[in-house]
């Protein structure tokens, strides 16, 4: 079985975030990156079907060379090998376009992602690549196992869960608790470097969104303590107007 | 480019360039992702646990933790590939020391199996006894605890009277003794102990089966801090040791200990500037959100003080332990090219920079203590607190002062080590302290005055710190003669200018380094941080000398020494208040050490 795992390059979970250029540059000093949390979840769900059911498994992020950390410790977590798209992912559907392409040739049984990035948090790029390689597209996917060239799902859903079936080839957008977590082990990070990791130019397509500006939520206002219910009513009537 | 290979202890008498030098921002990205790895293994599988491993209800948890921590690798870090291990760098070592000592308890169980537990088979062991154990604790299949110290022999190690007695069919010793504070005792598998065969003056060493029969143990030790660490005291009686099990020769245990205890050592010290590095993160979000009089307590001065004087001594240890580690790396790499043999090479390494690993010991522990003391005090009421994030720390950092050989050990190891070597001749001290000594009745030299380059006039300071150890310590060395071993007061002082000159210099040239890496405008905190960091070790080693000077010197020759000393410890006027403020309200922003 061949699976490509597609990851973005994401600021760490608690990055300070801000802006330059009149608000419309995500301003990335001093930030740490990671891979989507998301997304590590499909690499960890990759290497415990290449543990169970054998499989070889190829990384992807389209970013540009200072993604390559980031790639490489997919690598360390057990990945074969890798493709880096050589652009800035400049929206959704430029993203999949990529994608899409670099599937195409690989013919991948499994095209694991996380459900959505947690930078721009898109959640689309998985429906995008289904469409354009005409394969389906799940999305999100909680539970994963493959049986012959089927897949066998499930996920939670307003009260209650669903379970789904699929023929591979397809595309799932991956959550929690679909793997357990992995933490990249020495022997993994080790052997990363000696890892393939294959630069590719992208396929020449437009982004078919530009982004404005940005704008920070406004601060959260103090606590005010009330010390009587009479005085508690009248702020919640007058001063919050709830009531 | 070619480095300028400085001996141990040389620090004293010779300058070194900043290039030379190795620097944590220069940690390559497969060193990054170790240290990540290190940090989501504590976050996620040791720190949502510290309650329960503290509570010592169930003995199994730590080594459960060891058994995870050995399936991501991080048990043979230090042991070579043919053994089961990844044979990484000392440095990279001393980095995974650093990030899992912020793990508590754990850490301490973690560094005892893979330093002292693990090492001394390591690079003790004959080749049967490596395949044998080395490859199991290299993957934690087996634990490991040292057994040095007994109930009359702590610090004086080698007064042990744990007696091993060769069987009459001369196939087995029979060992008999009792041991004390053993760090994993509770459920290693292994034991290193040291014992005198017979009559012996000196120790030798065994490594001890938990199978050999013969082991009894008491109930858990209670303690001040650390209390989820496994500490025992052991029983041997008749413990049947096979001949094959003794380690290296008979009566070289000595110098087994003190040789693992130097490794054990720097680590330590790693390990505190991890510890140290979370308390003041700690302490930094915590002033940000306590508000008093309106205002967030890292709004307030004394605060601010307290957080900035936090991060530059971290910075400045840290930035000396990577310095030494690479040193070590170093004069490995040396050797192996004159064809040693890698074990051996890495002993030779640790052993030529022994004094800088008890000057670190003593620094990193400090340094550690010094933080969780005021992280503490920022959380007030909250900081006394067991339900708040402080308590924990400051309990736990304190065994640091106290194992791998008191402070107070290491502190007269620092000065008893120079001085064997000045004697043998392998670190020319006399020549330099003659020399400093005839500088005393010259002209003061006013040249630093017109040095405005970066860290001119700071190297200058350093310079003349270097006079002032040697003169101080020359002149204690004259005076006293052989009774200087009997001044322990005046060896504490000598080792406080010691560490205080090694540190200032290290953190001078780890920011100039950065400052050639990143251009001086990137680099202002650090600057600010180097500069505060001199100006105390001014003040740390001007009075250390003074006291000392008091102690031993008396009429014309104490004036002049007084002089000289006040001359070497001078300082222009420099706004520290302002720089500490400016480093405060850096990582105040950052809400965490962000270096």
């Amino acid at each position: 079985m061949k699976i490509l795992v597609c990851i973005t390059h994401v600021p760490d979970t608690t990055s300070k975030i801000s802006f330059t250029e009149g608000d419309t540059k995500f301003d990335s000093t001093g930030v740490q990156y990671i891979i989507g949390p998301y997304d590590d979840y499909a690499i960890a769900r990759a290497v415990e079907l290449k543990e169970s059911n054998g499989a070889a498994i190829t990384v992807l992020n389209v970013g540009g060379v200072e993604t390559e950390p980031t790639i490489r410790k997919a690598l360390a977590i057990g990945a074969d090998e890798a493709i880096r798209v050589n652009a800035a992912p400049a929206d959704s559907l430029f993203v999949a376009q990529q994608i899409a392409h670099v599937a195409k040739d690989g013919s991948y049984d499994l095209i694991l992602m996380g459900r959505e990035s947690i930078d721009y948090n898109g959640g689309q790029v998985h429906a995008m690549v289904g469409e354009i390689l005409g394969i389906p597209s799940i999305s999100p996917v909680m539970k994963l196992e493959i049986e012959g060239s089927k897949a066998i799902m499930s996920r939670e859903i307003e009260g209650g869960k669903e379970f789904l079936e699929a023929e591979l080839p397809f595309v799932a957008g991956c959550q929690e608790p679909i793997a357990e977590w992995k933490i990249p082990n020495m022997r993994g990070i080790m052997t990363a470097r000696t890892k393939p990791l294959n630069v590719v130019e992208p396929v020449s397509e437009d982004a078919a969104v530009t982004y404005g500006t940005y704008e920070m939520p406004a601060p959260k206002s103090g606590v005010k303590m009330a010390s009587s219910v009479d005085e508690l009513v009248d702020l919640l009537k007058n001063d919050a107007k709830v009531l | 480019m070619e480095k300028t290979a400085l001996k141990g202890g040389e620090f004293l008498i010779r300058d070194v360039e900043a290039k030379d030098i190795f620097i944590p921002e220069e940690w390559n990205e497969e060193q990054k992702m170790i240290a990540q790895t290190c940090e989501d293994f504590i976050a996620t599988e040791v720190h949502p646990k510290l309650d329960e491993i503290d509570s010592q209800k169930n003995p199994d948890i730590i080594p459960n933790l060891l058994d995870k921590a050995g399936e991501l690798g991080l048990l043979g870090t230090s042991v070579p590939e043919a053994l089961g291990g990844f044979g990484m760098p000392f440095n990279t070592t001393m980095l995974v020391s650093e990030v899992t000592g912020k793990g508590f308890s754990f850490a301490v169980a973690l560094s005892a199996h893979t330093g002292i537990g693990t090492l001394p088979i390591l690079y003790y062991g004959n080749e049967e006894q490596k395949q044998k154990y080395v490859t199991k604790l290299a993957t934690g299949e087996w634990k490991a605890a040292y057994c040095l110290t007994e109930p009359d022999s702590g610090s004086d190690a080698n007064s042990g009277k744990t007696k091993a007695v060769l069987s009459e069919d001369g196939t087995h010793y029979l060992l008999t003794g009792q041991k004390m504070w053993i760090t994993n005792g509770g459920f290693a598998d292994i034991f290193i102990v040291f014992a005198k065969i017979e009559d012996d003056k000196n120790l030798t060493a065994f490594i001890i089966e938990k199978e050999f029969g013969g082991i009894t143990m008491n109930d858990e030790e209670k303690k001040l801090g650390i209390k989820g660490s496994s500490t025992r005291q052991i029983f041997f009686n008749d413990c049947k040791v096979p001949v094959e099990n003794m380690l290296s020769e008979r009566e070289n245990g000595f110098k087994i200990a003190v040789n693992i205890l130097n490794i054990g050592r720097i680590k330590l010290g790693a390990a505190a500037i991890g510890g140290s590095k979370a308390a003041l993160t700690e302490g930094i979000k915590y002033g940000n959100e306590r508000k008093q009089f309106g205002k967030s307590l890292t709004e307030f001065g004394a605060i601010k003080n307290k957080i900035a004087e936090m991060a530059v001594r971290i910075y400045a240890s840290e930035g000396a332990h990577y310095r030494a580690g690479q040193n070590i790396d170093d004069a490995y790499d040396a050797f192996i090219a004159e064809g040693m043999e890698a074990g051996k090479a890495r002993l030779k390494a640790l052993e030529e920079f022994a004094i800088e690993c008890a000057m670190l010991k003593v620094h990193g522990s400090e340094v550690l203590d010094f933080t969780v003391d005021e992280a503490l005090q920022i959380g007030g009421g909250m900081g006394y607190s067991a339900d708040g994030p402080f308590e924990r720390p400051y309990r736990d950092a304190r065994i640091n002062r106290i194992f791998e050989g008191t402070n107070e050990i290491n502190r007269m190891l620092t000065i008893d080590m120079m001085l064997k070597r000045a004697m043998k001749g392998t670190l020319d001290l006399m020549g330099p302290a003659q020399k400093v000594a005839g500088e005393l009745m010259s002209i003061p030299d006013f040249s630093a005055a017109t040095d405005d380059s970066l860290f001119g006039k700071e190297k200058k300071y350093l310079s003349n710190l270097k006079k002032a150890g040697l003169m101080v310590a020359g002149g204690a060395v004259q005076k006293l003669m052989a009774n200087l071993s009997d001044e322990q007061e005046v060896l504490m002082n000598l080792a406080d200018m010691m560490i205080e000159g090694y540190v200032a210099e290290s953190v001078i040239l780890r920011v100039e380094k950065l400052v050639g890496m990143k251009g001086e405008d990137a680099c202002k905190i650090q600057i600010d941080m180097a500069k505060i960091f001199l100006h105390n070790a001014m003040e740390n080693i001007g009075r250390a000398g003074r006291e000392a000077l008091y102690a031993f010197a008396e009429g014309d020759e104490m004036r002049m020494m007084l002089m000289g000393l006040k001359r070497f410890t001078k300082e222009e006027p420099f706004n520290v208040k302002e720089a500490r403020r400016r480093v405060a309200d850096y990582v105040i922003a950052k809400n965490e050490y962000a270096f």
